[in-house]
């Protein structure tokens, strides 16, 4: 009673000054469509509030320096030794900071749980066609969102200078340094001298939480502002065309949903970092000049990089007489390959397809045989490339030795997305046209012959 | 019979319970330093919120569906031509104004390279690359300590060890780590000049991966060979470090080793070539 009146009063001030009821009654009527699928950009959204939630308490007990210290808190493996600043703040957040072991794990899961969302959400966008015109400026926003993310995730699980995150940092110099010309700069520049110097955790430490995280945050805004202007796109059906939106209202039904959506992610990441242990740096010991843990992988985002490295061939060679070291082509070419294939995506969709209309409804996927394959192609390879980032480990349990491994990966990461893709081809072109079958309800005989000849024998 | 929206009330109701109750077992936990209760507490806490908003959206509130006009994303042609003619008629202000529109130009793309000169400050109190990278700490004469910064005598080697060792005084200089191993002398297989390198059959290469500068990890005590354990590059002691496995694409270049009049392992030189990971440089 007192609530409803209280938020009766303060609607009528801001009114008062502001205008704002024509406003506001349009934004509560907003209708989004309802398909469960249209939920995972939000969990990224949502894990990207715990981050934000969780890391502003990190940052109030992290001490960004390199700077020798000896340790006193009260991990006793570790008192009396010498170590950087960053690294003992760390430990002492896990130990001796009451609720900073949780928070620590909790932002660490998250990250990882944001960059799944991001890849999820980026699939279905691509599945569906959602990025055909008028969806390309966010597509783009999109593709910037996901790299940016993956840098904030890398600068992230570098700050606290353990053994683990240390080898990360030397294999990122080392792949700066493989740029033909500008790469022993750039990676000075970044780095304020040869690695490991002194000036690489402030740096990061300003990036990880001032510079990415501002970036993101404004990303964020111009993706959900753009989608305000847009509206949803919705999957076809009865009543849904290119001049309707069909689903619930913002008020009440979809803000309840939302808010239960952004519970749900606080539970698992919290469940997650109540439960399972993330990154124990106090177990992988300071950075030292001559040592490296192993095995040493990376967080998973960054596994089909690390992958590749693992993978590709010693192959180096000169330009003008100059050295063009082994990590450039799968540190630098394969990724920023990647990133220029995801930006250019709706126009080379645009190009094959010939389809250059404006589109509210998205396609089922079965629709486009062809850009299920690609699609089949790129998660079948990128997620082989994470596999080959623990070859170590894979090796160690088949009980195979790993550079015999490294020969049959080289192998697999070609040909099977390749397989794949091709039958991923095939169940679409089954499927087309066939709005009532699944994956499930499909026979042996609808995969080899065409869809007309069947329907003729029928 | 019980009304079946009571039910769902209920139900929502209970759900916010346990809500509460998570609540005071995060309490607890945090008042008892236990971390995972805590964690718990809040997991079961948010849980509850979820189950019970999800079921209130989906249960309570009116379901639609509700149909929304779009309007389409591009303005009507009239429209467009009002803009274009707003701006036209006296928003031109660079026509006719060819000196002071070149000047702008001008000024503001040299204030913007005057701008980037500060990058140049990113690096600071350092040598510039192209000598950092070119060199290391070890010169004639340098003696070989251990990572406790103890002098290295030639016995300390054992046969199917490997010692990592760095120059006198610089423990931090990561570009230098060398790592010694112990061989049968008469299987080296090195060009004959750097033979002389070698200090009864004890071999100095650089500890650095030429892949992409992890420490080598592991002596390979059979195969004597050295193993780098990011991305396992293979380097084979006996033929002067040759990389033999992984993506690794040189050798480990070698530190020309000796013994000073204490019998303690001296450098005789900095290495010949320039450690670790490659860049852009004429080789
Ligand atoms: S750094 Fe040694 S193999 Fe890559």
């Amino acid at each position: 009673m007192i609530i409803r009146w209280l938020g009766r009063g303060a609607a009528r001030w801001f009114d008062g000054r502001l205008r704002l009821a024509s406003t506001v009654r349009t934004a509560v009527a907003k209708v989004f469509p309802d398909h469960w699928s249209f939920m995972l950009g939000e969990i990224a959204l949502y894990s990207f509030v715990t981050l934000v939630l969780t890391g502003t308490f990190l940052t109030l007990f992290f001490v960004p320096a390199t700077g020798d210290v000896a340790y006193d808190g009260s991990y006793a493996p570790l008192r009396g030794s010498t170590m950087s600043a960053a690294y003992a703040s760390t430990v002492e957040l896990s130990f001796d900071v009451r609720g900073g072991l949780l928070f620590r794990q909790v932002h660490h899961w998250s990250a990882l749980v944001f960059l799944a969302a991001i890849v999820v959400h980026l699939s279905r966008v691509f599945f569906t066609g959602a990025f055909r015109k008028p969806r390309e400026i966010n597509w783009l926003v999109g593709v910037t969102l996901f790299a940016t993310s993956i840098a904030n995730g890398f600068a992230g699980y570098s700050l606290p200078d353990d053994l683990l995150s240390a080898t990360g940092l030397r294999i990122a110099y080392s792949t700066l340094l493989s740029l033909p010309l500008v790469g022993p700069w750039a990676a000075f520049l970044l780095f304020g001298g040869e690695f490991p110097g002194e000036s690489i955790v402030p740096r990061l430490y300003v990036a990880h939480v001032l510079l990415l995280p501002g970036l993101i945050a404004a990303l964020v805004g111009v993706h959900m502002a753009v989608l305000v202007r847009q509206k949803h796109t919705h999957f076809p059906g009865p009543g849904r065309t290119d001049r309707t939106v069909v689903g619930s209202k913002l008020w009440p039904a979809y803000a309840f949903r939302s808010l239960a959506l952004l519970c749900a992610v606080l539970a698992v990441a919290f469940g997650l970092g109540a439960l399972v242990q993330i990154n124990p740096i106090w177990s992988y010991g300071p950075f030292q000049p001559a040592a490296a843990t192993s095995p040493a992988q990376p967080d998973w985002f960054l596994g089909w990089v690390e992958g590749a490295l693992r993978l590709f061939p010693p192959v180096e060679f000169r330009v003008f007489g100059h050295l063009v070291p082994a990590p450039f082509l799968p540190g630098v070419v394969m990724p920023g390959l990647t990133f220029l294939v995801l930006y250019a995506w709706p126009w080379i969709d645009r190009a094959v397809t010939g389809d250059r209309g404006r589109h509210q409804v998205l396609d089922r996927p079965r629709h486009r045989p062809a850009r299920v394959a690609v699609g089949v192609w790129a998660l079948s390879f990128y997620g082989l490339l994470l596999l080959s980032a623990a070859d170590d480990l894979v090796a160690m349990w088949l009980r195979v030795p790993v550079l015999d491994l490294v020969r049959i990966m080289r192998v697999v990461v070609i040909v099977v997305p390749l397989l794949l893709a091709a039958v991923g081809f095939a169940v679409a072109r089954a499927l087309r046209g066939r709005p009532e079958d699944t994956v499930g309800t499909l026979r042996w005989a609808d995969l080899t012959s065409p869809r007309e000849a069947r329907d003729e024998r029928r | 019979m019980t009304d079946p929206r009571r039910a769902v009330e209920r139900r929502i109701a209970a759900a916010f319970g346990v809500s509460t109750l998570a609540a005071v077992l995060a309490g607890a936990g945090y008042v008892l330093g236990d971390e995972m209760l805590l964690g718990l507490g809040f997991a079961l806490g948010f849980a509850g919120l979820a189950v019970g908003l999800a079921a209130w959206s989906r249960r309570l509130l009116p379901q639609g569906p509700y149909v929304e006009e779009r309007e389409p994303l591009i303005s009507p042609p009239l429209t467009r031509q009002a803009l274009e003619s707003e701006l036209g008629r006296d928003g031109r202000p660079f026509a006719r104004t060819a000196l002071p529109r070149r000047m702008l130009v001008l000024a503001v793309s040299a204030l913007g390279i005057v701008a980037l000169f500060p990058i140049r400050s990113l690096l600071f109190r350092v040598p510039s690359p192209r000598r950092a990278l070119a060199e290391t700490a070890w010169r004639a004469g340098t003696r070989a300590v251990g990572v406790d910064g103890r002098p290295v005598r030639a016995a300390d080697v054992v046969p199917g060890g490997m010692l990592t060792v760095f120059p006198e005084g610089r423990l931090d200089a990561a570009d230098s780590a060398a790592v010694l191993v112990r061989v049968d002398p008469a299987r080296l297989a090195l060009p004959p000049d750097r033979m002389r390198w070698t200090v009864d059959g004890i071999v100095a290469y650089s500890k650095v991966c030429t892949h992409a500068g992890c420490p080598i990890g592991l002596y390979l005590q059979t195969a004597q060979r050295l193993a780098c354990p990011c991305h396992q590059s293979v380097f084979d002691v006996l033929r002067g470090a040759l990389p033999v496995g992984g993506p690794a694409a040189r050798p480990l270049p070698q530190l020309p080793l000796g013994v000073d009049a204490e019998g303690v392992l001296v450098a005789r030189g900095d290495f010949p070539e320039p450690t670790g990971p490659g860049y852009w440089r004429r080789a």
